[in-house]
């Protein structure tokens, strides 16, 4: 469907490429290119505030459609779309990368013109993958996004940077190559590269070994991404040595891509090896949030910690998505409505409110732990360490800086009140109707976690007196000498109280968000029934 | 009238509004902050007292519970509505919380002064004032504390209640660790939250398997309790691991009771509500005695149609319930007999009332179970207030006594530290009850409050509210022919009376036995008014539910609570049950207040002398020494759950950095190394051999070729030359050739 409305898309994907551009064919001073960098990242982000407001949810299905020739001898299509799925997350792109922007110019003062360079060029293949709705652009924009990201870290990174960038690399490169082979196999099955198109035609429909082959393809793609277990070494050393908009960035929507992809390709693909595999997909995740709480309680390294909780994190998102797919065909519907003694009904909105809470997930977790890496930033620009033993009394020292750090770690264990707790009820509210034993098994996690947030954060950082003797050289957040911690600033205050603000907001008030993400589900779900 | 119901959701905002106001712009201005929180908690409790009156007065109001929705979140093709409900229960609730709420945020504005483990010269604006340097951050914390309780008490299904029940435990382990420079409160802080949120997991899980089996798949509690939906929880069972078929109604009962065990801190997640003490007296008073605490009992007589069902079909949940409440109530009543810290024999006691509780609505007295909880609510609350203003008398005694002897003043802690036959006494710690004597005639409206307020708890007959409240859950359990509840209630109750008579003869009875309570002041008219306020309730609060069928009195004073709560219990269709008149529990009942509290008197009425042991260790020996130090549960605790997670992290922390996870990954990419290694070796010497090979050859031509450009022209002109002289010789020459 075209619409008057179709280009709205076309200039939120290219505007950060031009801006990029600009940065390097205009930027004569760094403090020209910061402030252009970030006033021009707002266009993006208005648009994306205009596509939450301009998407006619009673419709539903994708919308501000865009289609046009553009390999024909591969049959491949420029072919963009948005639906509930990825608006509030295009939203989550662009409105990090705002801030990350506006952050970054605070506090980079090394090759400014590269590092804003690659940060809108971040953007673009982000908001590329989002757009996506032909395997090759989609390809191509996945394969973009992991440049700059390279380069971020392996310039701007910490000490082990080296290291990190070359592992973050080549372990999401190798996922992407078993994509690759899968997206062929799409093609050769189905003959055309539009995402919908060949999911409409269900490439491998009826063969459950070569539909398992294409499944696992995409899933080790996605997967590598996500990061699942046990994919998931390369994200503690990428965010630990990434600089702070970098981790943001990372965390906060890199890994949100390959959930994305399951929830895009995989699951409406192929839903039969979708149904077979889903109880890999739920153990994985449910293994995932355990595991992954129970080694951020031995972390050292603040960084490293909240690292290792996105791994944590992103397992709820595991979780749900599983759990759905367990149920997705019809003849999953029909057994799982034998063996629970429930209503298909009930199942399929149990199996909604699944992929309502990975969505959701994905997008609370893109907003707390994105504030969670500004605030491990905003110490480390005036600590130099991350080293948590060095820390303590914070809270007297730096009340404002503590009132944050506090409200960002709560949402991350999921209180009630606040953002993370709605995912997390609504992927255990529909995993525990599909697959109740390893739902109960990831329930640990949320004992655990309280365990690492309160006993390793907050009570390490900041509780008890300050003790000068831990760690006697501090800086202000411009590097100048400083007798002790220090406040936080003005534009570190305006990074962090927008993000601040969505936990309150989502956490009081979820509806709005959580209307988009049914809608998609809904669609989701009723498109595999449909299926004949 | 309608239009009051309507504005219910109204109630736990202005609390929040204050909290948002502190925190954003009041933060420096201590007066204000305080103001604005007791302006929040009067217009909280003006408006809950209203639909609380509203309520009473109502005819059959029970038939006609008020529930309205607000907003929905959708939830697949349904959706779930979040709302208020008004109902006979939560109406009284709205009657005991924001009062309770308004007095303890007046006491705090007087009770929130310097604290003593503080260097003044580190805060000196605030010591300056006689001001807790935190005290706005205080008020906006028990500001949102209320918007915790006050929410969950007007939720109208239990998602929403369980989202304010988190809250209060945030607030719970921010006002607990609010001291935060004590190491011992930062471990009570974080002990208190991850104990109950044991709890909580386990009630989260309860609550999302009774959304998804409930039919239609709600959790309001007008659509839970249907009695189509109770039946079918009652009737389909699951099959567990270890377990065997069990009724989805049980297992969702005991899941959710577990919840309760963990916020009303019974066995055995008791171990965090005396840590808890750490936190400043009116956040125990609030928190760990009168609001949060019950809330875990309230989560048991909202849920309480799934017990009365579940009893229908298996006796094992509601067994279960009365067993962990009966026997907390003894064993925590056995440990506040041996404590030393005033604080902490309350704490002790509020666990054990709790049991009280939680074994009413184990025999299914619904009615008692929240009789009980409004009546303790007040007096707990009476007691930690009076405890506190104790606290703060002795503490300003001490201090005066230190500015006298200025002089000679030793710093050093290490000499107050006392090893005494009945555990280790600290001489300067104003909280040690060893410390105090004879402060009736000291401190009189705090001393005569704390009396009446301790003759509720121990339950003296027929005038307190305790009484009242106990006797009927007693009655209950003999009624029920709940033989070892009933007993072991009253052994409970017998040591309830002593060791509160213990804690009155130590604390205002006898001699002051240090400068610190021989000169203790009477507590400012901020911290003394609610306390009188509250003792009446701690009274009357009593005479609203006095039995019909009681002799004498049942009668002339109607049993109001009964009244009002019945046709309520009937629209959830459940059956209230009357007991029957007996003698013995009552007499039991009066037996054990009395001789209890005669036989503290008996011991410790006239205090101690200075540097008496407990006369009971000296009797009890070791057993006093087990309930001393709580039967070692934490120790229990330290060196099994603990230190076997701590084990777990590190070693899979180990496991994924060192040993395996990365281990593989690093060793995937040496191997695609070596493997790069060889095709490179491969490549070197027979790919590059030959590339290599042609190219020397070219590069040998081209050495050749070189030779002949030197750049001379005089050179390319011979070539010039010679190559015409080829091309002549080789077209010409045949040419001549042939003329040849």
């Amino acid at each position: 469907m075209e619409s008057p409305d179709s280009i709205v898309l076309t200039i939120l994907l290219f505007w950060p490429l031009v801006s990029a551009l600009l940065v390097i064919l205009l930027g004569s001073s760094d403090s020209l290119i910061k402030k252009g960098s970030i006033w021009a990242s707002l266009l993006p982000l208005g648009l994306s505030i205009y596509l939450l407001f301009a998407y006619d949810s009673d419709m539903g299905g994708m919308q501000f459609e865009q289609f046009a020739k553009w390999i024909p001898q591969l049959n491949a299509g420029y072919h963009l779309g948005v639906d509930g799925l990825s608006i509030p997350l295009i939203f989550l792109t662009t409105l990090l990368s705002t801030l990350s922007l506006y952050y970054s110019a605070g506090v980079i003062n090394e090759r400014v013109k590269e590092y804003f360079f690659l940060m809108h060029l971040l953007e673009f293949s982000m908001i590329g993958v989002f757009l996506a709705l032909d395997y090759v652009l989609f390809y191509v924009f996945w394969e973009i996004s992991l440049v700059p990201m390279y380069f971020l870290i392996g310039i701007w990174g910490g000490e082990n940077r080296g290291y990190a960038a070359t592992k973050f690399f080549i372990y999401t490169l190798v996922g992407s190559v078993a994509m690759l082979l899968a997206i062929l196999g799409v093609y050769f099955a189905t003959g055309t590269f539009d995402i919908v198109e060949a999911a409409a035609a269900q490439p491998f429909a009826g063969n459950l070994t070569l539909a398992s082959l294409a499944f696992w393809g995409f899933f080790l793609g996605f997967a590598f991404k996500v990061p699942s277990f046990p994919f998931h070494t390369w994200l503690p050393d990428a965010h630990t040595e990434a600089p702070t908009a970098g981790s943001v960035i990372l965390a906060g929507v890199l890994l949100k891509l390959g959930a994305y992809g399951m929830l895009r390709i995989m699951l409406p693909s192929f839903p039969e090896a979708s149904v077979y595999w889903a109880t890999w997909i739920v153990g994985l995740g449910a293994i995932a949030i355990v595991y992954g709480a129970f080694v951020c309680v031995a972390q050292t390294d603040l960084k490293r910690l909240i690292a290792y909780s996105s791994v944590s994190h992103m397992g709820y998102v595991m979780l749900g998505i599983g759990a759905a797919a367990a149920v997705m065909t019809p003849d999953a519907l029909a057994g799982a409505v034998n063996r629970f003694g429930l209503t298909p009904e009930a199942i399929q909105d149990s199996a909604a409110m699944a992929l309502n809470g990975a969505a959701l997930q994905m997008f609370n977790h893109g907003i707390i732990t994105g504030a969670l890496f500004f605030l491990v930033g905003i110490i480390y620009e005036r600590a130099h360490t991350r080293d948590l033993a060095r820390f303590g009394g914070l809270a007297t020292k730096t009340p404002h800086f503590y009132g944050l750090m506090l409200t960002a770690a709560f949402a991350s264990l999921g209180l009630p009140g606040l953002a993370g707790f709605w995912a997390e009820l609504f992927t255990f509210r529909g995993a525990f109707a599909i697959m109740p034993y390893w739902a109960a098994f990831g329930t640990i996690g949320i004992v655990i976690t309280a365990v690492y947030i309160l006993y390793r954060i907050i009570q390490n950082v900041f509780l008890g007196e300050y003790d000068p003797s831990k760690l006697p050289h501090w800086t202000t957040v411009q590097g100048e000498h400083a007798d002790g911690p220090t406040d936080m600033v003005g534009f570190e205050k305006v990074t962090m109280w927008p993000l601040i603000a969505a936990m309150f907001l989502i956490g009081i008030y979820p509806t709005p968000l959580v209307s988009y993400f049914n809608q998609s589900a809904r669609e989701l779900l009723a498109f595999v029934q449909n299926l004949v | 009238m309608e239009g009051l119901f309507s504005v219910t959701w109204v109630v736990p905002i202005p609390p929040f509004l204050a909290f948002l106001a502190i925190l954003l712009f009041l933060n420096k201005n201590k007066r204000g902050s305080a103001l604005t929180a007791i302006g929040s908690a009067l217009i909280s409790c003006v408006l809950g007292w209203g639909i609380a009156f509203a309520s009473f007065f109502r005819d059959h109001f029970g038939d006609h519970p008020v529930d309205e929705a607000i907003y929905t979140i959708p939830t697949g093709a349904t959706e779930f509505v979040i709302g208020y409900a008004v109902d006979p229960a939560n109406a009284l609730m709205l009657f005991m919380v924001p009062f309770l709420v308004l007095m303890i945020f007046i006491y705090s504005s007087g009770y929130m002064s310097f604290p003593h483990h503080l260097r003044a010269e580190q805060y000196p604006t605030a010591y300056a004032q006689g001001k807790d340097p935190r005290y706005s951050r205080f008020m906006a914390y028990i500001c949102l504390f209320a918007t915790g309780m006050l929410g969950l008490v007007v939720a109208n299904n239990l998602l929403q209640f369980f989202v304010f029940w988190e809250v209060m435990g945030l607030c719970s382990y921010l006002l607990i660790g609010f001291w935060y420079e004590k190491a011992s409160a930062r471990a009570a802080a974080v002990k208190a939250f991850i104990t109950t949120r044991i709890g909580d997991a386990l009630l989260m899980i309860g609550l999302i398997l009774l959304y998804v089996r409930s039919e239609p798949s709600s959790l309001r509690f007008s659509e839970l309790f249907t009695e189509t939906n109770l039946d079918q929880l009652a009737q389909s069972l699951v099959d567990l691991p270890l377990f065997g078929e069990v009724h989805w109604i049980s297992l969702i009962g005991v899941l959710i009771f577990c919840g309760a065990i963990g916020k009303s801190a019974q066995f055995p997640l008791h171990i965090w509500l005396p840590d808890a003490m750490e936190g400043p007296t009116p956040v125990s008073a609030m928190i760990h005695a009168a609001t949060m605490v019950s809330a875990g009992v309230f989560l048991l007589v909202r849920m309480f149609p799934i017990y009365e069902f579940s009893g229908e079909v298996s006796s094992g949940t509601l067994q279960f319930v009365a067993f962990i409440g009966a026997f907390t109530a003894l064993f925590a009543a056995t440990i506040a007999v041996a404590q030393w810290d005033i604080k902490r024999v309350l704490a002790y006691s509020t666990i054990s009332q709790l049991g009280y509780m939680v074994a009413a609505i184990g025999m299914g007295a619904y009615v008692a179970a929240l009789f009980h909880l409004l009546t303790h609510a007040f007096f707990k609350a009476l007691l930690f207030l009076g405890s506190g203003s104790v606290i703060h008398g002795v503490e300003h005694g001490y201090h005066h006594a230190h500015e006298h002897a200025h002089d000679d003043h030793d710093d050093s802690h290490a000499e107050h530290i006392v090893r005494r036959a009945d555990g280790v006494l600290d001489t300067e710690d104003a909280q040690d009850m060893r410390n105090m004597g004879g402060l009736l005639t000291r401190m009189p409206r705090t001393g005569w409050t704390f009396i009446i307020g301790g003759l509720a708890l121990s339950g003296f007959p027929l005038i307190t509210a305790g009484f009242w409240s106990k006797d009927e859950i007693l009655a209950f359990a003999w009624d029920g022919n709940h033989q070892w509840v009933f007993w072991t209630l009253a052994l409970a109750a017998f040591l309830t009376a002593f060791y509160t008579m213990r804690q009155i003869g130590l604390t205002f009875l006898g001699r002051a036995r240090t400068e610190g309570a021989s000169h203790a002041p009477e507590s400012v008219a901020s911290m003394t008014t609610p306390l009188i306020l509250i003792s009446i309730f701690a009274i009357a609060g009593g005479w609203f539910g006095i039995p019909e069928a009681f002799p004498v009195l049942g009668g002339i004073v109607p049993n109001w609570i009964g009244h009002f709560l019945e046709p309520y219990m009937k629209y959830m269709h459940l059956y209230p049950h009357h007991p029957d008149f007996n003698f013995v529990p009552l007499a039991v009942s009066i037996v054990v207040a009395l001789g209890g509290l005669g036989a503290g008197y008996l011991v410790y009425g006239q205090g101690l002398k200075e540097g008496q042991t407990d006369p009971v260790a000296r009797i009890l020996g070791p057993i006093w020494w087990m309930w001393h130090r709580k039967y070692w549960i934490d120790e229990l605790y330290n060196s099994t759950i603990v230190l076997f997670t701590m084990w777990l992290s590190r070693f899979l922390a180990l496991f994924d950095r060192e040993w395996i996870i990365d281990w593989v990954v690093n060793g995937v990419g040496r191997i695609a190394i070596r493997i790069g290694d060889l095709t490179s070796a491969f490549d070197k010497f027979v790919v590059d051999g030959f590339v290599d090979g042609v190219g020397w050859i070219s590069d040998q031509a081209g050495h050749i070729a070189r030779l002949l450009q030197d750049g001379r022209v005089q050179t390319y002109l011979l070539f010039g030359m010679l190559i015409l002289a080829v091309w002549l010789f080789l077209n010409v020459l045949p040419m001549i050739l042939t003329l040849v």
